[in-house]
C-alpha cells in the first residue's frame, strides 16, 4: 500500500510523517533497551519493527499519541513479552522474567550517570572482537535502523551476504560473551577510539566512495553525522567525540560544491564557495572550539581544525596554508601516516611554493609506502603542472589515472592530462 | 563464562621451549605471576598446561570403516598450539585481558580465545 492508496488523506500523511520522524528519533533507543531487557538481538529488532508497523495503522486511525516514543517503546516491549510467552523454551522464560523485572521507562533516561542504552549498543556493535565490516553493518542496522538491503546496497554487497554477515556478528556477540555495556574506565579510551573510527569510516565511505560509479553517498554521511551527534551528546566529556562531529560537519558542508552539474569532481581550489553550507560550518566551528577548550587535543580535533581553516577562507587565496601545514605537523604526532605526510606536503607547497612541496612528495615517493595510492602521483602531477613541467606532469597524471578508484576521479585526471598535454 | 585459551607460536623458538620445573623452595614456574594476577581479578583458572611438541602429536580419523591414525598435528602450519588454559570469567573482555597478560602473549605469541560450548 502506498500513501496515495490510503484513505483519510491529511491524517494519513501526518501519521506517516510522525512515524518517519519517530523512526529517526526512537529506533536505536527502543532496540537498545529491548536488547538490554532480553539479551536477544533478533527479537529486539523484530519487535521494534513490529511496533513501527503498528504505529502506521494505529496513528492513522486514532491520531498521533502525545508521546510517540513512549507509545512505541511500550508496544515493542509488549510484543516482545507476547512472543516470549508463546515460546516454550527455558531461555525465553528467563528473558520474559527479565523484561517484566525492568521498569517500563527508566526514570533517568539518558541522564548523566545512567548510561544511555544506545551508548551500550554502540560500544557493543563496535567491539574489537568483531570484524570492521561487521561493526559498521551492525551499527547501521541496530542503531540507525537501516534495512539489511539498504546496508548491502551501501557497501555493494548482495543482501543475502549482508544478512549472513549480520547474523554471524550477532551470534558471536551472544556465543562469545561480548558484554552489553559501556566499557569500564580502563578500557574506555581505546574502545571509544574504536567507536569513533567506525563512525568516521562510515562517513568517509559516504563522502568518497571507495568503489563504484557514485562519488558520494549522502545517506551514509547523513547517518554518520546523526550517530556522531548521538555519541558527542552522550559523551560530553570526550573532546574527540565532539571533534569528530565537528570534522564531519565541516567536511560535509562542502558537499554541494564537490561535484559540478555533470557529476564531475571539483577540486577544493575550484569549488564555488557560495555553495558551502554556512550553517554547518558555523556549527562545526562552534563544536570544535568547545572541544579544544578541554585542552585534550586528538587527531579528530586537529583534522577538524584543518577543515575549519579551509571553511573559513572565503576565497582559495585567503586560505591560511602556513597554519594548515603546522596542523598537519601536529596531526603526525597523533596519527603517523604517509597520507598525513602527503597532505602536509600539499600545504607546504601552498605556503612556500610548489618546489618545497615537490621535495617532500618525492621524499615520500622514495619510501614506496604510498605506491598504490592514486593521490600521490596526482599530487606530484599538480605540483609539476604549477612548475610548468608539462610532460612530467602528464606522466604523473597517467600514473594516477591507473590507480584512481572511481569514475569521476578518473574523468578529472583525464581532463588534467588533456590540459597539460595541450 | 568458560573460555579456552589456546597458546599459539613457533614451538622451535627458544622462548616457547617447555619450561623446566624450577629448583629450590622459592622458585616458581614462569606462569605463576599470571595465575596470581588472574586470581586477584576473579578469573578462575580451571586447568591448563603446556603441551609436548607436535613431534609427539597423533592425528586420528574415523572413516566409518576404519580408524586412520597418522603421525603429526592436524594441520601443518608455521605456528603450533603450545599449550592451553581453561578459565572461568565474566565475559569476553575479561578473557581478552587474561589472554593479553599471558606469558606466551607477552613473549610475542598469539592466544586464541574460544568460548567453551557447555560451561559445566
Amino acid at each position: 500500500m502506498t500513501p496515495g492508496e490510503r484513505r483519510g488523506g491529511c491524517r494519513t500523511t501526518a501519521a506517516e510523517s510522525a512515524v518517519a520522524e519517530a523512526f529517526r528519533q526512537e529506533w536505536g533507543k527502543i532496540v537498545a533497551s529491548l536488547i538490554r531487557m532480553t539479551g536477544n538481538w533478533d527479537l529486539a529488532e523484530e519487535c521494534t519493527q513490529d511496533a513501527f508497523a503498528a504505529a502506521l495503522t494505529k496513528w492513522a486511525s486514532d491520531g498521533v499519541p502525545d508521546r510517540p516514543g513512549a507509545w512505541l517503546t511500550t508496544t515493542a516491549r509488549n510484543r516482545a513479552l507476547d512472543r516470549l510467552r508463546r515460546s516454550k523454551t527455558e531461555a525465553a522464560k528467563l528473558q520474559e522474567v527479565a523484561v517484566l523485572s525492568v521498569p517500563e521507562e527508566p526514570a533517568a533516561w539518558g541522564d548523566s550517570g545512567v548510561p544511555d542504552d544506545r551508548l551500550r549498543l554502540m560500544f557493543t556493535c563496535c567491539h574489537p572482537a568483531l570484524t570492521l565490516e561487521a561493526r559498521v553493518a551492525l551499527t547501521l542496522r541496530t542503531l540507525a535502523g537501516l534495512t539489511t538491503a539498504e546496508i548491502g546496497r551501501a557497501f555493494l554487497v548482495p543482501e543475502g551476504t549482508m544478512a549472513k554477515r549480520l547474523t554471524r556478528a550477532k551470534h558471536k556477540i551472544r556465543d562469545a560473551g561480548i558484554p552489553y555495556r559501556v566499557p569500564p574506565a580502563h578500557l574506555l579510551p581505546e574502545r571509544t577510539t574504536g567507536v569513533l573510527a567506525v563512525l568516521y569510516l562510515l562517513f568517509n565511505e559516504g563522502y568518497s566512495a571507495s568503489a563504484g560509479g557514485d562519488l558520494m553517498r549522502p545517506d551514509l554521511t547523513g547517518e554518520a553525522i546523526r550517530l556522531g551527534r548521538l555519541i558527542a551528546g552522550l559523551m560530553p566529556d570526550e573532546p574527540e567525540a565532539t571533534g569528530l562531529l565537528a570534522l564531519m560537519l565541516l567536511q560535509d558542508a562542502r558537499s554541494a560544491a564537490r561535484l559540478d552539474p555533470r557529476g564531475e569532481l571539483v577540486s577544493l581550489e575550484d569549488q564555488d564557495r557560495t555553495k558551502w553550507d554556512r550553517a554547518k560550518i558555523a556549527e562545526g566551528i562552534a563544536l570544535l572550539e568547545a572541544a579544544l577548550r578541554r585542552q585534550r587535543a586528538g587527531s579528530y580535533q586537529v583534522q577538524a581544525a584543518i577543515a575549519a581553516c579551509h571553511a573559513e577562507a572565503l576565497t582559495p587565496d585567503a586560505t591560511d596554508w602556513a597554519q594548515i601545514a603546522l596542523l598537519y605537523g601536529q596531526l603526525r604526532t597523533f596519527m603517523p601516516s604517509p597520507v598525513v605526510d602527503l597532505n602536509r606536503a600539499v600545504a607546504v607547497a601552498m605556503a612556500e611554493g610548489p618546489e618545497a612541496g615537490l621535495a617532500l612528495v618525492d621524499e615520500l615517493a622514495a619510501t614506496g609506502e604510498l605506491a598504490a595510492y592514486y593521490l600521490l602521483p596526482a599530487t606530484r602531477a599538480d605540483l609539476l603542472r604549477r612548475l610548468n613541467r608539462g610532460p612530467e606532469a602528464a606522466a604523473s597524471y597517467r600514473a594516477a589515472l591507473n590507480l584512481a578508484p572511481t569514475e569521476p576521479e578518473r574523468r578529472y585526471l583525464a581532463k588534467r592530462i588533456a590540459e597539460v598535454s595541450g | 563464562m568458560r573460555y579456552m585459551l589456546l597458546m599459539c607460536g613457533e614451538e622451535t623458538a627458544p622462548e616457547n621451549a617447555p619450561h623446566p620445573v624450577p629448583d629450590g623452595d622459592d622458585a616458581e614456574p614462569c606462569w605463576m605471576p599470571w595465575a596470581r594476577e588472574m586470581q586477584a581479578r576473579g578469573v578462575l583458572l580451571v586447568e591448563g598446561s603446556q603441551l609436548q611438541p607436535t613431534s609427539t602429536a597423533t592425528t586420528v580419523r574415523n572413516s566409518g570403516h576404519e580408524v586412520l591414525v597418522a603421525d603429526g598435528p592436524f594441520a601443518e602450519t608455521k605456528e603450533q598450539i603450545l599449550g592451553y588454559d581453561v578459565i572461568e570469567c565474566a565475559d569476553l573482555d575479561e578473557a581478552i585481558y587474561a589472554a593479553s597478560r599471558h606469558p606466551v602473549a607477552l613473549a610475542g605469541g598469539v592466544v586464541e580465545v574460544r568460548p567453551v560450548l557447555a560451561s559445566v
